[in-house]
């Protein structure tokens, strides 16, 4: 290497004076990921999208990616201390998961060096947000079941079907879609990646109200859309080669070493409810039983980030099993499970209906519990980790399914009716 | 343990393993310990004294001296093989009170630290008062009288009292905590057998009825002793969460074991998706406790600020997945594994006491919500 790369405290202080000097205040926004009506979503994308710039133009957008494509080429040592010293700062949230991780970093594994050079600079500009394109209407666990489906014509190909819970595709620009291009083989043998612009004839962006109120989830219609071959990503009937390492990439998630978001312990978040602050509003600051709830929550966040810090360090010695990664999945899920149920039971009866100040003050802890088992659920579900910590982490026997080896187009994808 | 281990650190864990392989393997728990009143050999213990079980925590000023410059580090390898093979012995107390007394100036400190490092004499740590505690809750106070110090109250369960030559007594004096260092054999201690539930670690009832001692047996100053007992909470925490993963690890890899093994219905046990997602639940607790008990470890080691909260978390996470995992364990052998001729209850009965010294897991939330309390009120 002609060039020696910055020390890792060295650059720390370089990204602290920067940040100081630079970033405001972490906005309540970039905390929950909510906005309260599409104007203020507008404008939060739009302030993410210009802090994603001044990143990029402070050179440290893309601390891990090559210099090549735009970024800093340092190593993952490097991006936790930003992201460490980011802590209590305003940060481009809405390009964390899945903009860096998965998207980018499939793109980086997979995508030719035209794509990548089209494609990754402009993430890093805050030019590009994309969402990734799985689960389908017809399954969401079984993603190599994807009916979705792309036919070669001429130079180009033309997609029929839909994709659903992508989140943000009414505002976002890019996608990168899972799609059948071979039904006469086994299911994983006949999927191909394609990347798309989600805004463009023959899509249709359907938002889904989930029971919060909120839509951010979306369902895309396609009808007869035409992408050129030069945006398909790896080879053709070899998208689920791809689709592992994107899978691997999606359970990591806001660990991935592509992502820049604040992680730490020690320093309080500048905003949000805290299970004191939640206790003390509920007159329950005094209460032995309140503080059994504010400790274990204390104790499970420890746990969590350690957590997470051993299989990283596990996954940087190169030592440690990939599928490791579903350990921190299947914790995290269950995790926040926890955490939501504590402070569910911290707010006492205040949960049921509450104020718009409570709400400031300390959050919706009714909502939040009703919405608990997103956690679980979206991102490949705990079901899914389960299987693969015990079969791929433990090597136990995989499940039976109706569809190895039998050509795609023969699988069951429904009960036999009329034959009872 | 996923540290990057010195080739020193190495050899200690892989001495300590092979010695107690050799001298408490679980046949020999099973039988002749089982029914031995200290639950452990007199010379097992002071030649695990010679391989450097008591002086991790002591400087090297006082005859003490770690192997990789992190003490905390270094004793949680050796709690780490206690818990695999759910060695005896009181490895706990006599760390915690050597480190107690480590840079304590007096003659009596300074003869029984080197007792206790030598493994000549052994320790009990009498925790008559905790931080947990309000100042009413304390099981012992202490109070001066003349030249002297003054112990009342009662204190369980103690561990090895039988057998100690030393006690480091807690207690509340008026304005903060109090420690004292007493011979066992001092007029007014009352030293009582408990039952217990492990196969061979001895516990007892400790009544002080106005113990006398002279002020120069303090452990620190009269009344300022709650920062040191903190620290030795901490200490206590890392020995005792390495030594429950240990345990952990051993009834895991059993289960894991036994799951492939064992058939019915013309199936493994490893197949049944109901059993694999207990598994990997399973699987998750245990890497989870291993993550935090090394944390616990090297933040102690460190001093770093977090190192309190970091040693509670770890007691009170793995002080309730370490006796949860284990009986999952039990679960999955079904009746053998509530057999005292299966390996598994050995396991089982050092994670479940390991939870129950220097605090509950219910106690050590307790403390981390004070402190998260006093962080908020405090910003």
């Amino acid at each position: 290497m002609s060039e020696a790369i910055e020390s890792v405290e060295d650059f720390r202080l370089r990204a602290r004076a920067w940040i100081k000097a630079s970033l405001g205040p972490i906005q309540p926004w970039d905390l929950s990921q909510h906005c309260e009506s599409d104007e203020e979503e507008d404008r939060a994308v739009a302030r993410d999208r210009a802090l994603q710039r001044e990143l990029f133009d402070a050179g440290f957008a893309g601390i891990c990616f090559p210099r090549e494509y735009g970024g800093q080429g340092l190593t993952p040592e490097h991006n936790r201390a930003f992201n460490e010293e980011l802590v209590g700062h305003e940060y481009p949230s809405r390009f964390a998961v899945p903009t860096f991780s998965p998207c980018a970093a499939v793109l980086l594994e997979f995508g030719t060096p035209e794509q990548k050079a089209r494609h990754i600079p402009a993430i890093l500009k805050g030019e590009e947000v994309w969402v990734q394109m799985l689960s389908e209407p017809g399954g969401g666990s079984d993603v190599a079941g994807a009916t979705t489906a792309a036919v070669r014509q001429g130079d180009d190909w033309i997609l029929n079907g839909s994709k659903v819970w992508t989140s943000r595709a009414w505002w976002a620009d890019w996608g990168m879609c899972l799609a059948r291009t071979n039904w006469d083989v086994p299911k994983h043998q006949g999927l191909t990646v394609f990347l798309l612009p989600l805004h463009q004839p023959g899509i249709e962006i359907h938002r889904i109200e989930r029971l919060s109120g909120e839509s951010e989830a979306c369902q895309e219609f396609f009808s007869d859309v035409r992408i050129p071959d030069s945006d398909r990503m790896g080879e053709i009937d070899a998208g689920w080669t791809v689709g592992t390492r994107w899978m691997y990439h999606e359970r990591v998630g806001h660990n991935s070493p592509y992502v820049t978001m604040p992680v730490g312990l020690n320093r309080p978040k500048a905003k949000g409810p805290t299970t004191v602050s939640i206790a003390r509003r509920a007159g329950r600051i005094d209460d032995p039983a309140a503080h059994e709830l504010i400790g274990e929550a204390r104790a499970l966040g420890i746990v969590t980030h350690e957590l997470q810090r051993r299989l990283a360090a596990a996954a940087a010695s190169g030592k440690g099993n990939t599928d490791n990664s579903a350990i921190d999945r299947l914790f995290r899920g269950l995790a926040s499970v926890r955490q939501a149920t504590i402070a569910f039971e911290l707010a006492g009866s205040s949960a049921a209906a509450w104020t718009e100040e409570d709400e400031d003050e300390t959050g919706a802890q009714g909502m939040n519990f009703l919405m608990r088992q997103v956690s679980c659920i979206g991102g490949g579900t705990t079901e899914i980790a389960r299987n693969v910590v015990s079969e791929r982490v433990l090597g136990m026997p995989r499940e039976p399914s109706g569809d190895k080896g039998v050509p795609f187009r023969d699988v069951p994808r429904g009960p036999a009716r009329g034959q009872a | 343990m996923w540290h990057v281990l010195t080739s020193d650190q190495e050899l200690l864990r892989d001495t300590t393993a092979r010695f107690l392989g050799d001298r408490v393997p679980l046949s020999r728990q099973r039988k002749d310990l089982r029914n031995d009143p200290a639950g452990f050999d007199a010379d097992y213990w002071k030649a695990g004294a010679e391989l450097g079980w008591t002086m991790l925590l002591v400087g090297e000023e006082d005859g003490g001296g770690s192997v990789s410059g992190r003490g905390a580090v270094d004793l949680a390898l050796i709690a780490y093989e206690f818990g695999r093979h759910a060695a005896p012995g009181p490895l706990l107390d006599c760390n915690v009170v050597a480190a107690a007394l480590s840079g304590q100036a007096g003659d009596l400190q300074r003869g029984a630290l080197g007792e206790i490092i030598g493994g000549a004499a052994i320790a009990a740590s009498c925790l008559g008062a905790a931080p947990w505690q309000g100042p009413g809750e304390a099981a012992v106070t202490i109070r001066r009288e003349g030249a002297d110090v003054v112990i009342d109250g009662t204190v369980r369960p103690v561990e090895s009292a039988l057998q100690a030559g030393w006690f480091l007594v807690t207690g509340r004096s008026e304005g903060g905590m109090t420690q004292v260092l007493v011979p066992a054999g001092t007029a007014g201690i009352e030293t009582r057998a408990l039952k217990g539930m492990d196969v061979t670690r001895r516990f007892a009832r400790v009544s002080f009825d106005g113990v006398r001692a002279p002020a120069s047996a303090l452990v620190g100053e009269f009344a300022r002793a709650d920062g040191s007992v903190a620290r030795q909470i901490e200490n206590a925490a890392v020995i005792l969460a390495a030594e429950s993963v240990g345990a952990m690890d051993i009834a895991f890899a059993m289960t894991v074991d036994w799951a492939f093994d064992r058939y019915t219905f013309g199936r493994a046990l490893a197949s049944y998706q109901a059993l694999k997602h207990r598994f990997a639940d399973m699987k998750s607790w245990l890497e989870a406790s291993h993550a935090v008990a090394d944390a616990a470890a090297e933040a102690v080691a460190d001093r770093t600020e977090l190192a309190v909260e970091t040693a509670s978390a770890a007691r009170s996470y793995i002080g309730v997945q370490g006796p949860e995992l284990a009986q999952e364990c039990v679960q999955l052998h079904g009746g053998i594994g509530v057999t005292y001729e299966h390996d598994l209850h050995f396991f089982l009965r050092r994670v479940t006491l390991d939870s129950l010294l220097y605090g509950t897991p219910a106690e050590h939330r307790r403390l981390l919500a004070a402190l998260q309390i006093a962080k908020e009120n405090a910003a």
